[in-house]
């Protein structure tokens, strides 16, 4: 796929820059600079959910330790810090960020289809995390979980505003996902270059236009089951009070009907960014191009029917457990498709072992963990043993924390050079790696023996026999802050590099249009319209 | 633990002594004590299930155990291929990168293949899923009622009735033999040997009864009644927490299940009637 016209055409580009900060920040119509702010945004809620992470492998570090003594204290930290890294880390990094930089590049296009859609989809997005800010400063905090289940969190058990703010903080957030959706889907859809049939398509696009039709279809589920529950709390409605003819278990419903497509929504963009890496270091295209593409499909669309695999211990009939454990099951063939494909993409290859491509091969070895303890769960008769308890932290941590997570740090690496015009120190950015994949191995793998001895998640105090594995959780935690704190230096040393990169810095394995570009991309990308052949 | 032990001792020494007439007498102590003498809790640096308690404990063992070792074998090859191609094409050994992209029969071998690993961990799994819901035909029912943030047990076929709550022992009064964050004040205590049927709801939030040793768990809903059951072969005293969040002392509502003869337990609901309640 290369552009056989394209300009590099920089003779407009002096008139942006002279906008002032205001004007070029916070009224911003530019992909870039929105995809700049999702990425800004997405380290601020990194840095806030992972010092909450800290504070709570600090707290149960020991049995009866008094680090956060008060029990409100405790569940607020752990619903903010499950809220925040999901809605202000992963999904900004990987689907406002890299996906408002790089999809209308890799398509030819010269911005997205809506671009004051974007910006409000942004400052939607802002809006929402300081309101989950409050919701978790204010009074005791919101305390009833990620999950947000009923009854917990109705008027009588959650009295107060934090748990309002955070309800609303989902309707931003999930506002601004919305519009993100609809103009990713709009500008792929329409907009790309003359000759770019789908089928040509880079696969990161591919992973944006499947994660945003989830979005489309998953969000406005969740925003049905927050307005409920906000008008229980407030207006005297009884959705999800039994004493009122409701039900708490119709909100897990709902809230799963969005949470699960929502694990795919979070794991998609990062299976996209992860084919490129692998295929650029290979130095080959990318392994069975249209399975790949079309096991994202599969995996989007089944996402939407096993959403009741999280509600195996609740109330759901027998027979219903056994069809939403098959069909979740069926989900890791294309997810093995999706591993294999990479191996396959490696296999012959002549493979440069550069930092994107460490996070790249991380990502696959840890995911493929992530995704055996996943078959695991999906077993209804063994959920029922591991339902929530630490065996759950495990797995979902790996797919998310080192799944997702991964991906980010790949496609920051990756894509740091295009975006800022200067190299990344590959010592320091190697260094990040190493300490990070210690650091969270050593914090989730022993979080498989707590959870096969049976300790509970959620709690900040736990019988004395949990101590050992507990402890090493800790030290692992302690060691991925200090990780954090090397990706700092990385970033400090891009910013003031002096050094500058060539259009296509990973020379012949890189081939999509962004490679076209110069680093840093210009203002405005393609304003002459490419041709792919 | 000895003092439980002794305590046990002379309850049967009493009973041996007196016959009859001793019944009023062991009904002073505990009789839920015999249970004490074999503990199911978890301990430091366990790396497995808990001891299965119960047959279909011993059953989800062994489907993880089967289940495992497939995925084990597909991590494991995975890592090999990883490995070998780390080895094999790395850039300073295959300078010149291959240019096949598709190779259909390998396409078809990777979705078959896992396929078939799934439909052979599917049949056993179902069987347990069925296995799990036979409730039918309980020796006996205990109703199981989540509260912030305590547990109240009912046992409804009992003459006379008896239902009771059942606390955490807070951490400034645990004695000796007792178990800081699982011990309770009042366990639930069933007949060893016989199937028990489990009916749990809540009264306020979600909880949720949780028995890793007996292979249990089910959410306390309020105004939904889900069931559960078990048969705990061996004497002895089980433990659980609540497993679903529910407010400031989620992790201070564990549950203690003592399973003891039954004459024992048929002493203990006497006891019990007259203390716990």
């Amino acid at each position: 796929m290369t552009a056989t016209t394209h300009d590099h055409s920089d003779h407009s580009h002096e008139a942006h820059h002279q906008k002032g900060f205001v004007e070029r920040w916070l009224m911003s119509t530019n992909h870039k600079d929105i995809g700049t702010l999702y990425i800004t945004m997405a380290v601020i809620g990194a840095c806030v959910g992972g010092v909450l992470s800290i504070i709570m492998r600090q707290q149960l570090m020991y049995p009866h330790n008094d680090i956060i003594t008060s029990g409100a204290a405790w569940n607020a930290i752990i619903t903010a810090h499950g809220l925040i890294m999901i809605f202000w880390f992963v999904m900004p990094a990987l689907i406002g960020g890299f996906g408002n930089w790089f999809v209308p590049m890799m398509i030819g296009a010269p911005d997205m289809a809506f671009p004051r859609l974007n910006n409000m989809s942004f400052w939607f997005l802002a809006a929402g995390f300081v309101f989950v800010m409050i919701g978790l400063l204010l009074g005791n905090g919101a305390g009833a979980g990620w999950t947000l289940y009923p009854p917990l969190d109705n008027a009588q058990y959650s009295p107060g505003m934090a748990t309002d703010f955070s309800l609303f903080s989902l309707h931003l957030a999930g506002i601004s996902s919305l519009l993100g959706a609809i103009n990713f889907i709009a500008t792929i859809l329409n907009m790309r270059a003359p000759g770019m049939t789908m089928h040509k398509m880079p696969l990161f696009c591919w992973a944006i236009l499947v994660t945003a039709f989830l979005l489309l279809l998953a969000i406005p589920v969740l925003a049905g089951a927050i307005t409920m529950l906000i008008m229980d709390r407030n207006f005297g409605t009884s959705f999800f009070e039994p004493s009122g003819g409701g039900d708490p278990v119709l909100f897990q419903h709902l809230f799963w009907f969005f949470g699960h497509p929502e694990v795919y929504i979070m794991i998609l963009p990062a299976f996209g960014i992860i084919s490129h890496v692998v295929s650029t270091f290979s130095r080959k295209p990318i392994f069975g191009y249209l399975g790949m593409a079309y096991a994202m499909v599969v995996i989007g669309f089944v996402g939407f029917i096993v959403w009741a695999h999280h509600m195996f211990v609740s109330a759901i009939s027998t027979d219903s457990k056994v069809y939403f454990e098959v069909a979740t099951l069926v989900i890791a063939v294309p997810t093995g498709i999706k591993i294999f494909s990479w191996i396959a993409t490696m296999w012959g290859g002549s493979i440069e072992f550069k930092t994107p491509m460490l996070w790249a091969i991380g990502f696959i070895f840890l995911f493929v963990i992530g995704g055996a303890t996943g078959v695991v769960l999906a077993n209804a008769g063994l959920d029922q043993e591991l339902h929530n308890d630490y065996f759950l932290i495990a797995h979902f941590h790996y797919v998310l924390s080192m799944g997702a997570a991964f991906a980010v740090f790949a496609g920051f690496y990756y894509w740091i050079g295009k975006m800022t015009g200067h190299p990344y120190p590959e010592f320091w950015g190697k260094v990040h790696f190493w300490t990070f994949f210690v650091g969270v191995n050593l914090t989730f793998f022993p979080m498989h023996f707590l959870g096969l001895a049976g300790m509970p998640r959620r709690y900040p105090d736990y019988a004395d026999a949990f101590a050992g594995w507990n402890y090493v959780s800790s030290i692992g935690s302690i060691i991925s802050g200090v990780s954090t704190l090397v990706f700092f230096y990385v970033l400090y040393a891009v910013f003031t590099s002096k050094e500058s990169l060539a259009d296509n810095y990973w020379g012949e394995g890189a081939t999509t249009l962004e490679w076209a570009v110069p680093s840093p991309a210009p203002h405005h990308t393609f304003e002459d319209v490419p041709v792919i052949r | 633990m000895k003092r439980c032990i002794t305590s046990a001792l002379g309850v049967a020494g009493l009973l041996a002594l007196f016959g009859h007439a001793a019944l009023a007498q062991a009904t002073a102590t505990d009789p839920s004590a015999v249970a004490n003498a074999y503990v199911n809790a978890p301990h430091n640096w366990q790396m497995w299930f808990p001891t299965a308690g119960s047959p279909m404990m011993a059953k989800i063992d062994w489907l993880m155990k089967f289940v495992l070792w497939i995925m084990t074998g597909v991590v494991g090859f995975v890592a090999l291929l990883l490995a070998y191609v780390f080895i094999r094409f790395r850039a300073g050994r295959n300078k010149v990168p291959s240019t096949v992209t598709h190779n259909t029969l390998i396409e078809v071998i990777w979705i078959v293949v896992p396929t078939l690993l799934l439909a052979v961990i599917v049949i056993p799994s179902i069987n347990l899923i069925y296995y799990e819901a036979d409730t039918a035909n309980p020796y006996m029912t205990i109703n199981v009622t989540g509260h912030q943030w305590y547990w109240e047990y009912s046992y409804p076929g009992v003459a006379g009735g008896l239902d009771y709550t059942s606390y955490m022992i807070p951490d400034n009064q645990i004695q000796p033999g007792e178990i800081r964050r699982l011990s309770v004040d009042h366990p639930m205590v069933v007949p060893a040997g016989k199937k028990i049927k489990f009916v749990i709801s809540s009264a306020d939030v979600l909880h949720s009864f949780y028995l890793p040793s007996l292979g249990m768990q089910r959410y306390a809903i309020p105004g939904t009644n889900l069931t559960q059951w078990t048969i705990i072969p061996k004497v002895g005293t089980y433990y659980g927490q609540c497993n679903q969040i529910c407010g400031v002392g989620h992790d201070a509502m564990p549950i203690e299940i003592k399973a003891v003869p039954l004459a024992d337990y048929l002493n203990w609901v006497k006891y019990a009637q007259a203390n716990y309640q």
